[in-house]
């Protein structure tokens, strides 16, 4: 047999109250795609960073190539030909390309930066990566997409030979996806050793040769090329069967909650939407990165305000110019950026839950403990809230009980109309089961739920009715009857899917 | 909690040591004019670390001293003002700059470094101007408004001991601050804003409105203060009347737990923190025999607390991972 690429043996590392890692091991082989798949809190992401030389774990051997190393820094790490792809971009922004392929290691001439030398160079790595752009471009005006494709030449231009990706489809839209997808492919080929984690299990069956799977900071069990499989893997990451994962029960619609006509937003003020939602029905809002899906839940919000048009909720006229505003026309928004709209980190489970209902539970203006300890622990419950007590603070907690901390915040409130905004990104399987069951159980009460999701099958899965947007505008909204993943993406991309 | 703790231990040794240097230190006298003093630095801290908690910063509350100070008397000796009308005039004008900056750094959106370092420049630009440059007293008047900041309350237990009326203004000043920022519905969103103010946005909070009140409750402080401070010491030079005190009340707010990142901050740590720079440069001027080392000594003080204050918690944090 041959030397693994990398191999990692009885790793573990603690954390106070938590141990994150178990005595993990991991083996890489050149040329090979393993993905790394768990529940939040499964230890993925500490096992990442101790291979990225991020931090150092409290025991366990780390080998490359048979050669056993030790990675104390990022630095020592990228010698060993060893790159981590983060999955918040790690990019200054207010540089070009070149300048940011070359950070911290510019190359000079008479002591002054060579920019000639980064341009030429910078253009042989960009062609390996597929990014069509010029180095001198700045680094903000570029798309999410290839910002990923950027970080992956920079990885190439440190001549890494083992890739670490966490999470790098999160905000990507499908076409980008599929540029990485192609340019991880030609990688693999140059022998390449790849470690990708993800919670997109389609996108793991696509890709992976091999499936490592972590539970609570244990070896899960592996998957083999031939055994990736949707169930087998959420078997082993949650340790048991979900069942049906969408379990969609359509309620009877009942009376129109949302009524939106011409509705512009500063982004698209060419174009209009119209559409309506009924108490009880749950609406997907299906379409690309940059499809205008945000800006129209933000306008209906406040948060931005519309250029023109009409909103009416509940048959009364709105025009909210500030999400108090439209918080007191029954309207909760669960934002796309969980950490830094979500929620607020630096406080309590229990003030992020009381914040939204505070002023309305507590007309005298004085906090009411009593009332405040009753809310939370209600919501708590009802949502199944894994933190060890109502004082810790949100920013240990797990993404999905930080979602589900949002979603506290506006039940309180009961909002006639939800409006949810990628609501499962980079939540563990578990914790996106549980958010699901909640939004048909708000259905069933008669809330209109209104949301945007990147991830097909969570559209398909859970909507009632579609509405796909395409630069802006409406490109069509599909029934529950004519909904497949081939009919939203036509809408989505606005071409005939087989010419792709 | 343990950061009040902390700068109570360090206040504590500040006091130990300059009663063993100086035996003076104890005396009725000086300790009667140790909380006067913090009672008058406490009250503008207060004001500045509502500012601090939503994430910014005050610069131009010195410039408020001066301002309130200054115009105070010049109002009621030079133009023969009655008491209220002067008094109301010092509340109207303290509470109109808190709008002006407030809003500023809303509504335009500009940083409140800037626009409060303008202000800084503005207010005693403009008392040099009114009083043009001469100084401001109430000479032998006014016994009965002085006596707000100068009268004392004998205190029945203690003989030889009387405490200093500006006392009660902390006291009231500080327990209505701390049940606003602890007990109500507008302290937890101020708050909540000084974590995350997109967050604090989008759960429905008015965070512009909040934000500009937070201003207005500082340059009404400041204006208070002023306003003290002038009745306490009688007359006041419009050239440096009040200079460098936004220093010593934003040292005091982060010497008590504010944290210049906004969000974090107690009433209790700041009126110590209040006490500890007043305590450092009593010690100064007691035990040294030349006061121009004054502010290094202070600048060296409070870098030694805050990178004490670092390390315990840096070895905090090893012990709990190690636990």
């Amino acid at each position: 047999m041959t030397v693994p690429l990398l191999q990692a043996k009885e790793l573990t590392q603690t954390y106070p109250g938590v141990r994150a890692l178990k005595g993990v091991g991991l083996h890489l082989m050149r040329g090979e795609i393993l993905a790394v798949i768990g529940e939040n809190g499964a230890g993925k992401s500490t096992l990442m960073k101790i291979l990225a030389g991020v931090q150092m774990p409290d025991s366990g051997q780390i080998e490359v190539n048979g050669v056993v190393v030790s990675l104390p820094s990022v630095l020592a790490a990228q010698k060993l030909g060893i790159a981590l792809i983060h999955q918040e971009l790690n990019l200054a922004e207010k540089l070009d390309v070149a300048a940011n392929i070359f950070l911290g290691r510019e190359r000079l001439r008479y002591g002054l930066i060579d920019t000639r030398e980064h341009h030429r160079a910078a253009r042989i790595y960009l062609a390996a990566v597929g990014l069509q752009v010029a180095p001198t471009v700045l680094v903000h005006t570029l798309s999410l997409g290839q910002r990923q494709l950027l970080e992956i030449a920079k990885a190439l231009s440190v001549q890494a030979r083992i890739l670490i990706f966490d999470e790098p489809t999160s905000s990507l839209s499908s076409s980008e996806a599929a540029t990485l997808f192609q340019v991880i492919g030609d990688l693999r080929k140059q022998g390449v050793g790849i470690v990708y984690i993800s919670h997109r299990l389609g996108e793991v069956k696509e890709l992976a040769d091999r499936v490592t799977v972590l539970r609570d900071g244990e070896n899960a069990g592996e998957l083999s090329r031939t055994e990736i499989e949707h169930g087998a893997m959420v078997r082993l990451m949650v340790g048991r069967d979900l069942g049906q994962f969408y379990a969609h029960v359509p309620q009877k619609p009942g009376a129109v909650v949302l009524e939106v006509s011409e509705l512009r937003t500063q982004v698209y003020p060419q174009q209009s939407l119209s559409f309506q939602v009924r108490a009880g029905e749950i609406v997907g809002v299906a379409g690309l990165v940059g499809a205008g899906r945000t800006e129209m839940l933000e306008a209906l919000f406040g948060v931005t305000s519309a250029v023109g048009g009409r909103v009416q909720i509940a048959g009364v006229e709105v025009r909210p110019r500030s999400p108090e505003e439209a918080i007191r026309a029954g309207v909760a928004l669960v934002p796309e950026d969980r950490k830094r709209q979500g929620v607020i980190l630096q406080m309590a489970v229990q003030e992020n839950i009381t914040l939204a209902a505070l002023r309305q539970g507590n007309p005298s203006g004085f906090i009411d403990p009593s009332w405040e300890s009753a809310l939370v622990g209600e919501m708590m419950g009802r949502l199944q809230i894994k933190a060890p007590s109502s004082r810790q603070v949100v920013q240990f907690l797990s993404g999905g009980n930080q979602q589900k901390v949002v979603l506290g915040k506006w039940l309180s409130l009961k909002p006639r109309l939800l409006l949810l905004d990628e609501p499962t990104r980079g939540i563990d399987v578990g914790a996106k089961h549980e958010i699901y069951r909640l939004m048909e159980e708000l259905a069933a009460q008669g809330v209109a739920i209104l949301f945007v999701s990147s991830e097909l099958e969570e559209i398909l899965g859970l909507s009632d009715r579609v509405l796909v947007l395409h630069e802006g505008r409406m490109a069509g909204e599909l029934d529950r009857g004519e909904l497949s993943e081939e009919s939203v993406l036509r809408l989505a991309t606005n071409t005939d899917v087989r010419d792709r | 909690m343990r950061k009040i703790l902390g700068i109570s231990a360090l206040l504590l040794v500040v006091c130990v040591v300059t009663a063993l240097l100086s035996g003076s230190f104890l005396s009725a006298y000086n300790i009667e004019n140790l909380i006067r003093r913090t009672a008058l630095f406490g009250i503008i801290s207060i004001g500045v670390s509502f500012v601090i908690v939503t994430g910014g910063i005050d610069l131009s509350v010195g410039s408020v001293v001066c301002l309130v100070g200054c115009g105070v008397p010049w109002l009621l000796t030079t133009h023969g003002w009655s008491v209220p009308t002067a008094l109301a005039m010092a509340v109207a004008v303290s509470v109109a700059v808190g709008l002006f900056h407030g809003l500023l750094i809303t509504r335009l959106g500009l940083p409140p470094f800037v626009v409060t370092l303008c202000g800084l420049l503005l207010y005693r630009g403009v008392a040099r101007g009114f009083t043009r440059d001469q100084t401001v007293g109430f000479g032998s008047d006014f016994k009965g408004l002085r006596s707000l900041a100068t009268g004392e309350i004998d205190l029945p237990f203690i003989p030889g001991f009387s405490l200093p009326v500006p006392w009660l203004f902390l006291v009231v000043v500080a327990g209505v601050a701390a049940v606003f920022l602890n007990r109500t519905v507008y302290g937890r969103h101020l708050l909540a804003l000084g974590c995350n103010e997109q967050a604090a946005r989008f759960s429905g909070i008015n965070t512009g409105r909040m934000t500009v009140l937070a201003y207005v409750i500082s340059s009404f402080l400041a204006g208070l203060g002023g306003l003290l401070f002038v009745l306490d010491v009688n007359s006041a030079q419009p050239v440096d009347f009040g200079n460098f005190y936004e220093l010593y009340a934003i040292a005091a707010a982060v010497l008590g737990g504010c944290s210049l990142r906004g969000g974090e901050g107690t009433i209790t740590g700041v009126i110590v923190g209040a006490a500890l720079m007043q305590v450092l440069r009593n010690m100064i001027t007691l035990v040294t025999t030349h006061n121009n080392v004054e502010f290094a000594i202070i600048g060296a003080v409070i870098l030694a607390g805050v990178i004490a204050d670092e390390l315990v918690r840096r070895l905090g944090a090893r012990r709990q991972k190690t636990r």
